[in-house]
């Protein structure tokens, strides 16, 4: 809980100088005074924890991240390609995908990489399954194959 | 140097605005909702994504730079999350996707089950 209040601090002061630019005592203590204001109504909230500052996976996370533009780039040309050549080229599909993720956040991250990339997007997330709507049959072959599902629980665990 | 920055930063721009105006055209083209989804989550990906590098090329102090950076960041956790919340919106309020006959043999049966249990309840 301290660790989590310590880098949303963090987090909110460096959003705070990046965004204002101005160094003068004003707007430095306006800054100090909406960070504590802001830090009190989040601990009043309840929300400071594991998900909002998802610490735990910040060692792991940035390789993920590397692997899931190159996704996102690949895919981009996919449907980029779908679009010049016309509507003929592309074979809609709707199907359900098991997932293996335990907690929360990995569901989250799971549905969520499936959106960004471009192609596929996750319709429906129930219990231990998503429902996925693509562009082209051949992407959900490529989630079904399951080397997103792998990377995710990979970095699932502590 | 300054050459290299304004010709890398160009093409960075005119890629990302090519590819957001294919995005428009796939949004036209595509024959359903869903499908036309994925036409305008390129637009946000990858146009989105190049038009700001090519800004950030241009940059000419760190604030500038920092201020790009946090609009990319914002807008690829926004993208993916509004557009889940429309295609489920959607497909929860019985909007049915159009589907090719390959794609229906594999999940008609399912996806009008889920449907049909969701409209009633």
């Amino acid at each position: 809980m301290k660790r989590h209040s310590i880098s949303l601090f963090c987090v909110l002061v460096a959003f705070w100088l990046l965004n204002s630019g101005h160094y003068g005592f004003l707007l430095l203590a306006l800054g100090i005074i909406s960070i504590s204001f802001v830090l009190y109504l989040t601990h009043r909230m309840d929300v400071v924890d594991h998900e909002s500052q998802p610490l735990h996976l910040t060692h792991k996370v940035f390789a993920y991240h590397l692997w899931l533009i190159k996704e996102i780039f690949h895919s981009n040309i996919d449907v980029l390609k779908h679009i010049w050549r016309g509507q003929l080229t592309i074979t809609p599909t709707l199907k359900t995908i098991k997932i293996s993720q335990q907690s929360d956040m990995g569901k989250v991250i799971y549905a969520n990489s499936i959106t960004l990339t471009p192609g596929t997007i996750s319709v429906d997330l129930e219990n231990d399954e998503i429902l996925v709507h693509a562009l082209d049959a051949s992407s959900l072959e490529g989630l079904e194959l399951g080397e997103m599902d792998k990377r995710i629980s990979k970095l699932e665990q502590i | 140097m300054d050459l290299v920055i304004s010709i890398s930063s160009g093409i960075c721009l005119l890629l990302g605005s090519f590819i957001c105006v294919s995005g428009s055209i796939g949004l036209l083209r595509f024959p359903d909702f869903y499908t036309r989804m994925h036409a305008t989550s390129v637009t946000e990906t990858s146009g989105v994504a190049l038009i700001l590098i090519g800004l950030m090329i241009l940059s000419p102090d760190l604030l500038v730079f920092a201020k790009l950076v946090m609009i990319l960041l914002l807008g690829l956790l926004i993208g993916p999350t509004t557009g889940h919340v429309l295609a489920k919106a959607a497909y929860h309020n019985g909007l049915k996707p159009k589907l090719t006959k390959s794609g229906n043999e594999q999940s008609s049966v399912p996806s009008s089950e889920r449907g049909g249990d969701i409209s009633k309840s």
